[in-house]
């Protein structure tokens, strides 16, 4: 198991740390025969960013599944401020506030905008406001609200990835994950989406976002882990891996030391 | 185990069995000897049956078709001349002429169903999962729908009456032999696999160069010869039979004795079988209804079907592979 | 007899039929869009609903309450069927969820023999729905019962058209039934949406079958099994897993087979469901996604 590398104290400012928004111990997954996670542990705080990075087959979307609950780990502990999580099925996850904007955006396109926006609030535990954060939320993406009664079918791929993250939104969540958001985009889309996310981020919305293009998640991201066939294999701050980038590729493919 | 040890075992249980043939007549009785023929026609179905399913994945819901037609086909041929222009005077001239014995009979339902099979098949082979399921579904009603109304082939819904009694203990044996022996054969050889294949992932089977088409239609084709042959020597045990004995409750049962032995064997056919038509035969019995102690149970007809049901789908929850599971029996198996 | 008065008369057949054919091809198609099951067992929600109208009706229950008893009992069989057979094979392969629901209608119809023997039992009706309405002098007649059919099946069309464009539930059903991942990922309670989905499917059936016996004046156990294939073959004409598909499907249907008896030379009748199933065979081949939507690569 490769050695997380150490963390950097000097340009950190001191502060008392807050008590993790998202704990994970130990994770271990496996499908079947193959251990797709082994033995990962990561933390995200209240108000950060924290980007997951790896190539494909790392076990990035892995450990999003694991975290909604799609998939349960064979060993280890995943805590939302403080309460375990990693037995519960994916609706009481997301109703104690985890909101997943998932791989390939997966929006209902037989439904509309509205409707797919509505359903985002449905498992929402306290009704009162998602009028007031549907105003917002068209209000901070709005080609949804002109194509509001459309088929979401017949959104482009940069707009379904709007209404993806809106409609994960809609559930005010404490914790936004995020899959890969821009998966198969163009480069000016990406651009887009990821200065709507930084908006989100700077109204204090918490994230974990997984991507493959490193470079708009370092620029997002507060801090970040790079996996590698199930565990972490470099583990820092956005800003320092952002300056060794080198390290970066060599944790991605491998390399050793 | 060495060529000549096989072929010594095999002998002594092909004479065993033929013993028991002529011998079990006068040994078990009649009913128990009756017991038994049904029960070795309803393994050379059950096994027919699963070479479809349990070896290329496409679970025909259509095989008692076959059966039936197997049974008509052959109980016209076999009529004597003088029941033919009794029970069915409007049969064509071309037919009512012809009178063919047991076993040319059922070899020539089991052709007829060959082709028939061919033309049935090759457009619905094409087909996955329960679409080819209840397309096959489909086939099953079709036959019988054929079947009520060419009143002058079949007489329709009424009984066809007149067959001759020719199916014995040794002929319901012999044809169970032959059969398993056969589909062992080309289960087990290098057709089987690709068989095993198809069912196993299509797309890579078809990668590496096995056509998922033909692979299933040699399946069918094969499996419905059998059908025919066993609809025959149930027609000629029967004597007498009408085209609902060839619909759905048959089509279940023969589902269920391969669902609960296990659907990818031959052995698990057999076990099915018995298990099945062992259970069948104790819960009739307790359905007249029976007194233990001073607890009397009244008659419950139609009560051990709905046993066997949900003996059934507890083994779709807790055993879906069936009584034997993955478990044959083949003697000198090179793996 | 004026050949549009006869055609006339037919399409009201038609409509009846069809309207019959929709409400179960309705539910088959609800459940298979969310669970991709075919569920064999559906058309025997029919004999429940049936009987349950046939008993409660002669206990002196009106007519009216009979049949909503019917429904609530057709409904009622199918959320404890899912919890009982289906629930613990979900997940399983399409062949064993087919098999089990095979399993069902097994159980289903026997318990229905054990019950109320197998011979068909007759089923009265107020005397009132067998009055004829007579229109053109006599020349064209359909029955209160006709009458009843289509407004029943109006009134329930209505009621679930409603209820999956302005409800949450409806909606979660929509989306669980277009991708029942994503409905996770959402947060849907997706357990509760299959037992809706289910007991509106089963609902619609018993009220089938509650109009079916009235009709046709008998209920008998395996009065469902073939209602439930020609709704099968309904709903994959207009495009299984689909509501709107198989409401267009039933009445094709409907319009088909009357079509095939009123208009097509006698001898051709009785092969009426022979012609039905080759239909259906047709499509599994060259359209197995349905008429209401775009043809589709046939998958191996």
């Amino acid at each position: 198991m490769a050695r997380p590398e150490a963390r950097a104290t000097a340009g950190r400012p001191a502060e008392a740390p807050a008590p993790p928004l998202l704990a994970v111990e130990e994770l271990r997954v496996a499908y079947g025969a193959v251990t797709a996670i082994r033995g990962v542990s990561l933390s995200v705080r209240p108000g950060e960013v924290v980007a997951l990075l790896g190539a494909n087959g790392a076990g990035k979307s892995t450990m999003l599944r694991a975290i909604s609950g799609v998939v349960r780990p064979r060993a280890g502990r995943i805590r939302l401020e403080g309460t375990p999580i990693e037995r519960l099925p994916p609706a009481r996850i997301v109703r104690l506030g985890i909101g997943h904007c998932p791989e390939g955006r997966r929006i209902f396109g037989s439904l509309t905008v509205a409707e797919n926006l509505r359903l985002g609030a449905a498992a929402r535990a306290e009704r009162a406001g998602v009028a007031e954060d549907r105003e917002r939320l068209l209000a901070l993406f709005p080609i949804l609200r002109e194509r509001q009664q459309q088929p979401a079918g017949t959104l482009s791929g940069g707009e379904q990835q709007m209404l993806a993250l809106a409609r994960a939104l809609m559930a005010r969540p404490k914790l936004l994950l995020l899959d890969e958001p821009s998966l198969g985009l163009a480069p000016l889309l990406v651009q887009q989406i990821f200065r709507r996310l930084a908006e989100l981020k700077a109204a204090g919305t918490t994230m974990l976002l997984v991507e493959q293009n490193i470079a708009v998640a370092l620029d997002l991201a507060d801090r970040a882990y790079v996996l590698r066939t199930g565990e972490i294999g470099l583990e820092g701050s956005a800003a320092e891996l952002k300056a060794d980038y080198e390290r970066v590729a060599a944790a991605y493919l491998g390399a050793r030391r | 185990m060495s060529r000549a040890a096989t072929l010594l075992v095999a002998a002594l249980v092909l004479a065993a069995l033929a013993a028991v043939a002529f011998g079990a007549p006068r040994l078990l009785g009649d009913y128990l000897g009756r017991v038994l023929i049904v029960i070795c026609i309803n393994a050379i179905l059950v096994a027919s049956l699963g070479i479809g399913n349990g070896f290329t994945g496409v679970f025909s819901l259509g095989h008692v078709g076959f059966v039936a037609v197997g049974a008509y086909a052959s109980g016209i041929l076999s009529l004597p001349a003088s029941a033919k222009s009794a029970y069915l005077p409007d049969l064509p001239s071309w037919l009512s002429g012809w009178h063919l014995s047991f076993l040319p009979a059922t070899i020539a339902a089991g052709v007829i169903c060959v082709v028939l099979a061919f033309l049935v098949g090759a457009p619905l082979m094409r087909l996955s999962g329960h679409f080819v399921s209840v397309a096959t579904l489909g086939f099953l009603i079709i036959v019988n729908v054929v079947l009520v109304n060419a009143d002058n082939f079949t007489r329709g819904a009424r009984t066809f009456a007149g067959v001759p009694l020719e199916t014995t203990l040794p002929w319901a044996l012999g044809w169970l032999a032959l059969t398993l022996l056969v589909l062992a054969r080309v289960a087990y050889s290098p057709k089987g696999r690709a068989w095993r294949a198809v069912r196993e992932d299509t797309i890579a089977a078809q990668a590496i160069g096995i056509e998922v088409l033909p692979t299933r239609l040699s399946a069918f084709v094969i499996g419905a010869f059998f059908a025919g042959v066993g609809g025959s020597l149930y027609g000629h045990y029967l004597g007498s039979f009408s085209p609902a004995a060839f619909y759905f409750a048959y089509t279940f049962a023969l589902i269920s004795m391969l669902v609960i032995g296990g659907m990818q064997s031959l052995t698990g056919a057999v076990v099915g079988v018995l298990l099945v038509s062992l259970l069948s035969e104790a819960l009739r019995n307790l359905e007249r209804g029976f007194s233990l102690g001073a607890v009397t149970v009244p008659p419950l007809y139609g009560a051990s079907q709905i046993v066997l049901g949900v003996v059934f789908i507890l083994i779709m929850i807790f055993r879906p592979s069936g009584v034997t599971g993955d478990l044959e029996l083949t003697l000198g198996r090179r793996r | 007899m004026n050949p549009l008065l006869y055609i006339l008369q037919q399409v009201i057949n038609a409509v009846a039929l069809g309207s019959l054919y929709a409400l179960v091809a309705i539910g088959l198609s609800m459940v298979f869009g969310i669970l991709r099951m075919t569920n064999f067992a559906h058309g025997d929600m029919m004999m429940v609903g049936a009987f349950a109208t046939l008993l409660l009706g002669g206990v002196g229950l009106p007519f009216g309450w009979a049949v909503a008893a019917g429904i609530a009992a057709g409904a009622l069989a199918g959320i404890l069927i899912e919890r009982a057979a289906y629930r613990p094979v979900r997940g399983a392969p399409e062949v064993t969820l087919l098999l089990t629901s095979l399993a069902v209608t097994y159980i289903l119809e026997n318990l229905g023999i054990l019950i109320f023997t197998s011979s068909p039992q007759n089923f009265p009706v107020p005397d009132w729905m067998n009055n004829a309405v007579q229109l053109l002098g006599g020349q064209i007649t359909f029955t209160q019962i006709n009458i009843l059919t289509v407004a029943l099946t109006g009134v329930a069309l209505a009621g679930l058209g409603w209820f999956v464009t302005r409800t949450d539930l409806g909606l979660g059903m929509r989306a669980a039934a277009e991708d029942i991942g994503a409905a996770h990922l959402v947060g849907l309670d997706v357990n509760r949406l299959i037992v809706v989905a289910f007991a509106i499917a089963s609902g619609f059936a018993g009220l089938a079958g509650a109009l079916w016996a009235a009709q046709s004046g008998v209920v008998e156990p395996n009065m469902g099994f073939t209602p439930l294939l020609k709704a099968f073959v309904a709903a994959i004409i207009g495009g299984f897993g689909s509501i709107a598909g198989a409401l267009l499907g039933g009445y094709l249907l409907g319009a088909l087979e009357v079509f095939i008896v009123a208009f097509l030379p006698s001898e051709i009748s009785p092969y009426r469901d022979a012609i039905v199933f080759s239909l259906l065979i047709a499509f599994l081949l060259f359209r197995p996604n349905g008429l209401l939507s775009r043809a589709q690569e046939v998958k191996l």
